[in-house]
């Protein structure tokens, strides 16, 4: 390529073409006019917005077809606030397109770099200034500077300290207790084996002793669902099949990948589903995971039941339930 | 007294008190490029102001309390139950204060379009090579409000306490927790205790309604300020060059419109708000930790993150009595990590591996930076890919497939499919280029026919205007880099590998269809 490269040149700015309402004065006259249009019907929309508010009683529904049932007052508060807004909007942008010049203006640009001279003289003060500190002469400034800098920004951490507790083994542990009676929840009654059938499944929740409150804190580490199959379906290890009873297993409801609700349960294939990112749990195989990012199975209960016949737990849990730790160590 | 005598008696006074008659006439009279891509920004910027608006709004009724209250207002199916207050207040919010469900949808509406907006501003800065020297700052600004708008939208749909919230506060728990060696810890200082505890909704309540707001002001006035000093950038055209600007003045045709468009974005978003119901949180229920509303899904800014979560495996380490989640943190700290640390450096990396070190006022055309925009086409994929398959129980119920069948899918997909992205969008673009070269040289197509002495039909070709010639090749072509990778005695020279890279990849960014030059259009014409 020996050839010397030309290219092609630039045109410069296309020359300026009049708008139809520059050069017709009943054009602009109309356009004028549509623009002090667009204005009044803004004002028709705060009227509307205003109307909405006064009159229409707010637990007015109304039925809409697509919308279905809709709060009357809400839906014309909007509308109203729509026009009102969105005229206000076209009408300006028309004013600007159509009345205001239209000419395009050219500015020029400036390197940001400074002038050579002026450059030169900016770094040199800022290298005398920073000679004039001494920090490079000056060392023992200069550490214990940093020295005193560093520390005094870890009091804010330090502050901070107080923001909670210390976990300590609080994550390892749950309200369930050796003989704790199993609940419904919602209800709050202790349940015998045979108030559920082959297929069916229940949220339970550690019995409360009196005078005790149940908080969210609790229910988040107590959960736990029962569900009854045939005892021969189980595919369990001795010491796991001794902790059912009657074909009835008990898993912490809390997921060992995030912590959400593990909810669904599919009878047919005996799986449960956590809805968040469907880890899979085989309940007849001590709910073994078979799919999704879970990395352990759901905690087993150790259940049996008491001298009256009701289901209560024959231990605590042997393991943390719930997503994983650092100090976690199974 | 005329509109120009009072608005001269205004100057006048505003000079005499601050002398800035000087400064004031340069910059009302700044000149803005014209741009239908230039208004993603506006957009952003438009529904930050709703946000404010509305947000301020809904504070004077919520109560960012997890005390526990018993519930007796408006909406009957919930009447005595026992719920947060912050929850209760916020159905007090949707069911009787007047106008009050409005002010919340618009808020909601408002902050998806917000990211919405972010993104695809972000993408024209992206393909179009905006971020170049000298708006690397903007560019970093930018990608610190694109992620602060991903923590700031989260904390304000977790503030109504309500279920679907809940898990997704309950899953942030969780993420914290895994954090190896402090994890427990920092999810004990977040939530003042075990989860849920009663504090962490005030506290994501300061950071939501005041810390963040504060950043985000303080942020978006440096980045507007630096798109005035260093003004605006603009595609090439006739006319416009490095060296100028060519545009409206901003007092009054910019500022008509600028203002206009505020108020068709808080139209627009007041629509939205007005008919289509967004977050019904009565639906859902109060949070409790032992239930979930199947399906849940977060909002699309946060899909991406649920994504990623659900396709990776179930990968566990149990090292010396301590556990490591990698099916946590690989998805949910160490990817997105990577993605966002390697989207604030790009302008770096880039301008490090073509030696550019000048300044761009002039946009690229996309078409004729191959290498970038086949970069941002496999960054969009993956991210789509993700965001397919946070909804991939949508998916699978909609399409009826197995989830297990998208998940297995998209595991192997994730890997395969952005670079194929990569090398499709890098020969688009060289045929694109190839276009204009053929455009340029030969003009346009039109379709008519021409019969020639010798029988043959020919298409008749017409020369594009010297305008449209200038657009399609006014961009540079710059030289590969040539780094030595030893020096005259044959050792190699120090960062050897590096410059190797260097060469490399400036090899791969020059690899072009060339441009057409006044000679090869000559040469063309003596045939
Ligand atoms: C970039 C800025 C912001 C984003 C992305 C954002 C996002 C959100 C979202 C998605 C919600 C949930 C709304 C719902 O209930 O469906 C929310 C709630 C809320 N936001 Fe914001 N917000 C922003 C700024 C603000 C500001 C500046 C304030 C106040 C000064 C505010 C106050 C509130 C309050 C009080 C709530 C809870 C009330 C409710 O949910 O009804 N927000 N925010
Ligand atoms: S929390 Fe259950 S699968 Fe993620």
């Amino acid at each position: 390529m020996s050839k010397q490269i030309e290219p092609f040149s630039d045109p410069g700015l296309p020359e300026h073409i009049h708008r139809k309402t520059d050069t017709d004065p009943f054009l602009e006259k109309k356009a004028e006019r549509q623009v002090a249009i667009l204005f009044l019907i803004s004002a028709v929309g705060t009227v509307l917005f205003i109307a909405a508010y006064i009159a229409i009683p707010s637990d007015q529904f109304i039925f809409l077809p697509a919308l279905g049932s809709t709060n009357a007052q809400q839906l014309f508060l909007g509308l109203g606030l729509t026009i009102a807004t969105l005229f206000i909007g076209l009408g300006a942008v028309h004013w600007a397109k159509a009345l205001m010049p239209d000419t395009e203006v050219i500015a020029e640009r400036h390197e940001f770099r400074s002038e050579e001279i002026d450059r030169k003289d900016f770094i040199d003060t800022v290298k005398t200034q920073a000679s004039a500190s001494g920090l490079g002469r000056r060392s023992a400034i200069k550490k214990s500077l940093g020295l005193s800098l560093g520390l005094v920004s870890l009091s804010p951490l330090l502050l901070l300290r107080d923001l909670g507790p210390l976990p300590k083994k609080s994550l390892e542990q749950t309200s369930w207790k050796t003989g704790t009676r199993l609940v419904t929840d919602p209800g709050n009654q202790p349940i015998k084996a045979s108030d559920l059938e082959v297929g069916a499944v229940a949220q339970v929740l550690p019995e409360l002793q009196p005078e005790e409150e149940r908080t969210l804190n609790n229910i988040a580490k107590d959960a736990v669902l029962l569900i009854r199959i045939r005892p021969e379906e189980f595919q369990l290890s001795p010491e796991r099949l001794s902790w059912t009873h009657e074909g009835i297993i008990a898993f912490s409801k809390i997921c060992t990948h995030m912590g959400c609700a593990v909810a669904l349960y599919e009878q047919q294939t005996k799986h449960l589903l956590c809805p968040c990112h469907q880890s899979t749990f085989d309940v007849p195989r001590a709910a073994k995971v078979l799919f999704g990012p879970a990395a352990r199975p759901l905690p087993q209960l150790a259940i049996t039941v008491d001298s009256e016949g009701y289901l209560i737990a024959q231990k605590p849990f042997t393991e943390a339930v719930g997503p994983s730790f650092w100090e976690r160590s199974s | 007294m005329s509109v120009e005598k009072k608005a001269g008696a205004l100057a006048n006074y505003v000079d005499e008190r601050t002398g800035a008659a000087k400064w004031l006439k340069k910059n009302l009279t700044k000149v803005f490029p014209d741009h239908w891509s230039f208004m993603l920004g506006e957009i952003a910027l438009y529904s930050f102001i709703i946000l404010l608006l509305t947000g301020v709004f809904l504070t004077f009724w919520f109560d960012p309390s997890q005390r526990e209250v018993l519930y007796q207002g408006g909406y009957q199916p919930l009447s005595g139950i026992k719920m947060s207050a912050a929850y209760a207040s916020t159905l007090n919010i949707s069911f009787d204060i007047r106008g009050g469900l409005l002010m919340r949808q618009i808020h909601h509406w408002a902050a998806l379009l917000f990211m919405a907006a972010i993104v695809a501003h972000l993408m024209r800065v992206f393909f179009t090579g905006a971020f170049r020297k000298p708006r690397e700052f903007n560019w970093i600004i930018g990608i610190g409000l694109l992620t602060l708008g991903i923590v700031e939208g989260f904390l304000g749909y977790s503030l109504p306490d309500d279920l679907l919230s809940g898990t997704g506060i309950r899953i942030a728990e969780a993420i914290l927790q895994a954090i190896p060696v402090v994890g427990s810890y920092l999810a004990f200082f977040a939530f003042g205790g075990p989860f849920p505890g009663e504090l962490f909704i005030p506290r994501i309540f300061t950071v939501h309604v005041l810390l963040l707001p504060g950043i985000f002001l303080a942020l978006i006035t440096a980045h507007l300020m630096l798109v005035w000093y260093q003004k605006h950038t603009q595609y090439p055209g006739p006319g416009r060059t490095e060296k100028n600007v060519v545009g409206y003045p901003l007092m009054p045709v910019y500022m008509a419109k600028a203002g206009g468009f505020f108020f068709i974005v808080f139209g627009v978003t007041a629509f939205l708000a007005a008919v289509a119901s967004i977050n019904p949180i009565w639906l859902y229920g109060p949070y409790t930790p032992a239930q979930i509303s199947a399906g849940s899904q977060p909002d699309w800014y946060m899909g991406w993150l649920d994504g990623l979560v659900r396709m990776s495996p179930p990968l566990e380490s149990h090292l010396f009595g301590h556990t490591i989640s990698w099916n946590i943190l690989i998805p949910g700290l160490i990817v997105p990590g990577i993605l966002f640390t390697g989207m604030a450096l790009y302008p770096f990396i880039e301008s490090w591996l073509t030696g550019d070190k000048k300044e761009h006022h002039l946009l690229d055309r996309p078409r004729n930076a191959p290498n970038r925009t086949a970069l941002g086409a496999m960054s969009l994929t993956f991210i789509l890919i993700t965001l397919l398959v946070g909804g991939n129980d949508l998916l699978a119920t909609h399409f009826a497939l197995s989830i297990n069948d998208i998940t297995w899918a998209s595991r192997f997909a994730i890997f395969t499919v952005p670079p194929i992205a990569f090398v499709i969008t890098k020969r688009l673009c060289l045929s694109l280029q190839r276009h204009d070269r053929e455009l340029v040289l030969h003009g346009r197509e039109t379709g008519r026919l021409q019969l020639m002495p010798n029988g043959e039909f020919v298409e008749v070709h017409e020369p594009i205007s010297t305008a449209k010639a200038w657009i399609l090749t006014q961009h540079e072509q710059p030289a590969a880099l040539e780094f030595p990778t030893e020096d005259s005695h044959g050792v190699r020279a120090p960062k050897g590998a590096l410059n190797k890279l260097r060469a490399r990849m400036s090899r791969a960014a020059v690899e072009q269809v060339a441009k057409p030059t006044i000679q090869d259009a000559k040469e063309i014409e003596h045939h």
